[in-house]
């Protein structure tokens, strides 16, 4: 559904007609006049807030000094390592759950349309409250889930304490957060397929995990890998979480890049340096976002 | 669908029941834990249990009267959200309208140009462009002002609010702007006269989501606003993780004050949220 409405887009925007046109009214270079003047907010907004400082992290990139700094620094080098954990475990996981959800949350009944509604809660509370709470809950000493564990009968955990243990925190605090929003999209994907599909492959007598592999899946694979690509993007650039649950503690093990470059720029007074960070992500952002782009129009 | 759900065998409703109450308690549980501290007395911060032993509103007060250290600035720090939001909405709706119009009704050579650089704004993550906006925004003497966060707001906001505008206005027939086109009307009267008034559905919604990507905000924020007076509640939210001893009930209170508002809107406006770009990745990460 998604992807009929985005093509329809690209037909109407290239060959629809005008009504300007149509009407006579205007001559197609006063059309590019008043087409320039109404998009002038966007593209001034675009020249000077991302265009510009964009500008600067690329001529960053062009810089050697920063990256054989950056290179040589095991910070950095251990930043990498943790942002592609993040990145490549939450959203996979994340995004496949969603798509099972969705499955079980399309039938319509009651039981369904509570969890539905509730489901939403995590996407509609704001990133702060969601974060502060679950810290609270990991705190060693105070938190809930070791009281949990110590009622199970185990010695407390330091959930906070050790690189992994917080990164796989972080992971699943992202997956609490935006699952309910993916999985909504994957739902009005899955409504969009034609109910004939599913009909005929019942004449045909497939079975559940059949209609899943021939008819599910493969109306669904488009809008799979763009959700994939979009959400790795949005996530590669995560700074709120990872700050307000680790702040990169413990002994900056588990920053991840945005985190890293607000410490180089604001605790170490290294400016070049945190926009270097994101100098060295950009040629694998860039590729992502400019497949989207073609992907989507 | 619910006939063919009855009709299953009852391993598989079981385990539908037993997958369903696991999210629910997934999903519910840091909100409850939240709410529950938020309750909880300052004296049994520190002894965690399942339940509030004995809920007051001690936090809340707190926070009205700002009787605490943690709070005192708590009705300023409110307003700034507001009046940050507020400005970052109607900016936004402006920004959106006349963009929308531009590449749906007047469809120009450079259409496919602008609507490619939005789409570009939509998807880069904000904080790969944060350093150098912040240098930027040094540079002109602006940081410590509302005007930086606000521009740094619009500027995120408005790709995808024009892309749902954009989006609804084709459910509007050109033939309309035809025929006044016909009639004589130029280009600003059928903007203002007949495009503005078709596409106000969507502007109520539209302007809500710019609201609250503003009043969610904490990146640019913490950047950019920096004496105790100008923050707005993320910021001041934040502030709270530098000391050990920090009231967590008080956080927690000013967190659910805060969540509101926004969870309101998310509930009520959930359809246009969730269709749109891609099929509207409205605020995922």
């Amino acid at each position: 559904m998604a992807n009929g409405t985005a093509r329809a887009r690209v037909a109407a925007g290239g060959l629809g007609r005008s009504a300007w046109a149509a009407a006579g009214a205007l001559a197609p270079s006063r059309r590019n006049l008043y087409g320039y003047l109404f998009s002038l907010p966007l593209l001034a907004l675009f020249a000077a807030f991302v265009a510009y400082p964009l500008y600067f992290v690329v001529t960053e990139a062009f810089d050697r000094y920063t990256y054989e700094v950056l290179f040589s620094d095991p910070i950095y080098v251990q930043t990498v390592v943790n942002t592609i954990a993040y990145v490549g475990i939450a959203v996979n996981v994340k995004l496949f759950l969603a798509l099972l959800l969705s499955g079980l949350l399309q039938s319509d009944s009651r039981g369904t349309r509570f969890l539905s509604a509730i489901f939403l809660l995590p996407w509609a509370v704001p990133v702060l409250p969601g974060i502060l709470s679950i810290r609270w809950m990991l705190s060693s000493q105070w938190g809930i889930m070791n009281l949990l564990v110590e009622d199970a009968g185990f010695p407390p955990v330091h959930w906070l304490a050790s690189r992994w243990m917080a990164i796989g925190a972080l992971i699943v605090f992202h997956i609490w957060k935006y699952l309910p929003f993916w999985t909504v999209i994957f739902l009005a994907g899955r409504r969009g397929i034609p109910r004939e599909l599913y009909e005929a492959a019942a004449i045909d007598g497939a079975s559940a995990v059949q209609n899943f592999r021939f008819v599910t899946f493969p109306m669904l694979k488009g809008l799979y890998l763009i959700c994939t690509l979009l959400s790795m993007v949005f996530t590669l650039g995560d700074f709120t979480n990872v700050w307000l649950l680790t702040g990169g503690a413990p002994g900056d093990s588990t920053h991840v890049l945005a985190t890293l470059a607000y410490r180089y720029t604001f605790q170490m007074g290294k400016i070049d340096w945190g926009m270097g960070v994101f100098a060295t992500a950009l040629p694998v952002t860039l590729l992502f976002i400019f497949v989207l782009i073609k992907k989507i129009r | 669908m619910s006939g063919a759900l009855a009709r299953r065998p009852w391993p598989v409703r079981l385990a539908r029941g037993v997958i369903f109450a696991i999210i629910t308690v997934w999903t519910l549980f840091p909100i409850y834990y939240m709410l529950t501290l938020s309750f909880t007395r300052t004296a049994e911060l520190f002894r965690p249990g399942y339940f509030v032993a004995h809920p007051t509103l001690e936090s809340y007060r707190f926070i009205v009267f700002q009787e605490s250290v943690f709070v005192k600035f708590f009705w300023r720090w409110m307003a700034n959200s507001v009046v940050v939001a507020a400005a970052t909405m109607l900016i936004v709706l402006a920004v959106a309208a006349l963009g929308s119009f531009a590449l749906g009704r007047i469809r120009f050579g450079g259409a496919r140009f602008i609507s490619g650089l939005t789409l570009f704004t939509y998807i880069i993550p904000a904080s790969f462009l944060s350093i150098p906006f912040f240098k930027i925004i040094g540079d002109y003497n602006l940081l410590d002002s509302f005007w930086a966060l606000i521009a740094a707001m619009v500027t995120f906001a408005s790709p995808y609010a024009l892309w749902v505008m954009w989006d609804y206005s084709k459910t509007i027939p050109v033939e309309i702007d035809e025929s006044a086109a016909i009639d004589g009307a130029g280009v600003f009267t059928v903007f203002a006269r007949i495009y503005l008034p078709l596409v106000l559905p969507t502007l109520i919604a539209i302007g809500t989501y710019a609201f609250f990507f503003a009043w969610n905000e904490y990146l640019y924020a913490v950047l950019f606003l920096q004496s105790e007076e100008k923050f707005t509640l993320p910021i001041s939210m934040g502030t709270f993780l530098t000391g050990d001893d920090a009231p967590w009930n008080l956080l927690m209170a000013i967190s659910t004050v805060y969540a509101i508002p926004p969870v309101v809107f998310y509930y009520v406006f959930r359809r246009y949220l969730t269709t749109g770009l891609v099929s509207g990745a409205v605020q995922g990460t």
